[in-house]
């Protein structure tokens, strides 16, 4: 658990077992522990995406390990690598097949801005066509910087109105 | 044994004009006669890998593109660089060499993709890189390396993203990122760029 320990209080002299919380506080504590990646690795960030997975680094320790690569399935599009205009498409018909609610992480420099790809091939930046949650700076980042980054979309994903969106959903 | 090689396969195929080369043997062949000297090249004299197919665009110059083959024997452990100069300019197109080395195959595309060069008689000459509607052949001389305005491939996604594709962000070069020493947001090409950067809202 992090963030949301404060939102979740457990009172003893009211009746054991009792816990007292706002629903959004709830939902986003479930939904930001048991985020499901689908990882789109277009290049060598997918390697340290890997890495991420393996037993080193072990992303399973922020319950973040079940990598699926169905979007059908999947939570958190790891978009991990240079995106060409070519594959743009590609990526976003699989961004637009995952259910909501979902997020976006743009890990890598190339992902994030089209990196050291200047060219003509190259699209600038995946936040051209995939609303960004979380962008990652390095080429490639450091597995922890990814894990860092999973642990700041936690945190957003504490700040949403989450019962208010599933209400007028 | 180079030279030696090289002046037998001269004085039996008096159509082929030695060329300057660095490193390996290399000739020039006319173009009508390219199919014939491949094929006797891969059946009297061992050259039976295709090792590259690609063009040359010299731009300026008449013919102004040239299609350059290198072979190799796996017998006698042999290079040979083959130069076909392409006489038409406007519509350039040579003779498919797929039928002799399957190799050539994705080699051309390439070459058809980045150069718009026509390979007569190629099974499927497909654009292999870029997307079958791009417009353009990069490798050309006058293609930018930012590239062109143009439209996404796919319809569905260019009308739910309006993402067009734009030329990249040179700020005056693929890596002229100590422009600005010091400040890490201005370091970075895409934040030095002045038709895009991060006081200037970019193009949506």
């Amino acid at each position: 658990m992090s963030h949301s320990d404060k939102e979740i209080t457990y009172d003893s002299k009211v009746e054991g077992g009792v816990v007292t919380s706002r629903l959004d506080s709830i939902i986003n504590w479930v939904r930001s522990n048991s985020i499901w990646p689908m990882p789109m690795g277009l290049a060598c960030c997918g390697i340290e995406l890997m890495a991420v997975g393996a037993s080193r680094f072990d992303i399973s320790r922020f319950g973040a390990e079940v990598m699926r690569f169905s979007p059908r399935q999947s939570d958190c599009m790891i978009v991990a690598g240079t995106v060409t205009y070519k594959m743009a498409s590609a990526v976003r018909r699989i961004y637009d097949q995952m259910a909501e609610p979902k997020w976006v992480i743009a890990m890598g420099a190339c992902a994030s801005t089209g990196g050291m790809y200047r060219s003509y091939a190259t699209m600038q930046g995946v936040d051209r066509i995939l609303p960004v949650d979380v962008y990652v700076s390095g080429c490639p980042p450091r597995p922890e910087a990814l894990l860092d980054a999973l642990i700041k979309l936690q945190k957003k994903i504490g700040t949403e109105r989450s019962a208010k969106q599933l209400v007028s959903a | 044994m180079d030279g030696n090689f090289l002046s037998k396969l001269l004085d039996s195929n008096d159509y082929l004009t030695q060329r300057d080369s660095a490193d390996h043997p290399a000739v020039n062949c006319p173009i009508e006669r390219w199919l014939e000297c491949a094929t006797e090249l891969k059946d009297n004299h061992g050259f039976d890998l295709l090792v590259d197919a690609t063009c040359i665009d010299w731009f300026n110059e008449s013919p102004r593109f040239s299609a350059v083959y290198h072979l190799f024997s796996t017998t006698s452990h042999q290079y040979l660089r083959v130069v076909v100069a392409i006489p038409d300019d406007e519509n350039p197109s040579v003779p498919s060499v797929t039928s002799l080395w399957a190799a050539a195959d994705w080699h051309e595309r390439e070459a058809y993709d980045m150069f718009g060069v026509r390979f007569e008689n190629h099974p499927d000459l497909r654009r292999i890189l870029m997307w079958d509607s791009y417009p353009w052949h990069p490798l050309r001389k006058e293609f930018p390396l930012a590239g062109h305005d143009t439209e996404l491939p796919d319809e569905e996604v260019r009308k739910e993203t309006g993402t067009p594709v734009i030329p990249a962000p040179m700020a005056g070069g693929p890596f002229a990122a100590s422009k600005h020493a010091g400040i890490m947001s201005k370091n970075e090409p895409r934040g030095a760029d002045e038709s895009w950067s991060e006081e200037k809202e970019k193009p949506n």
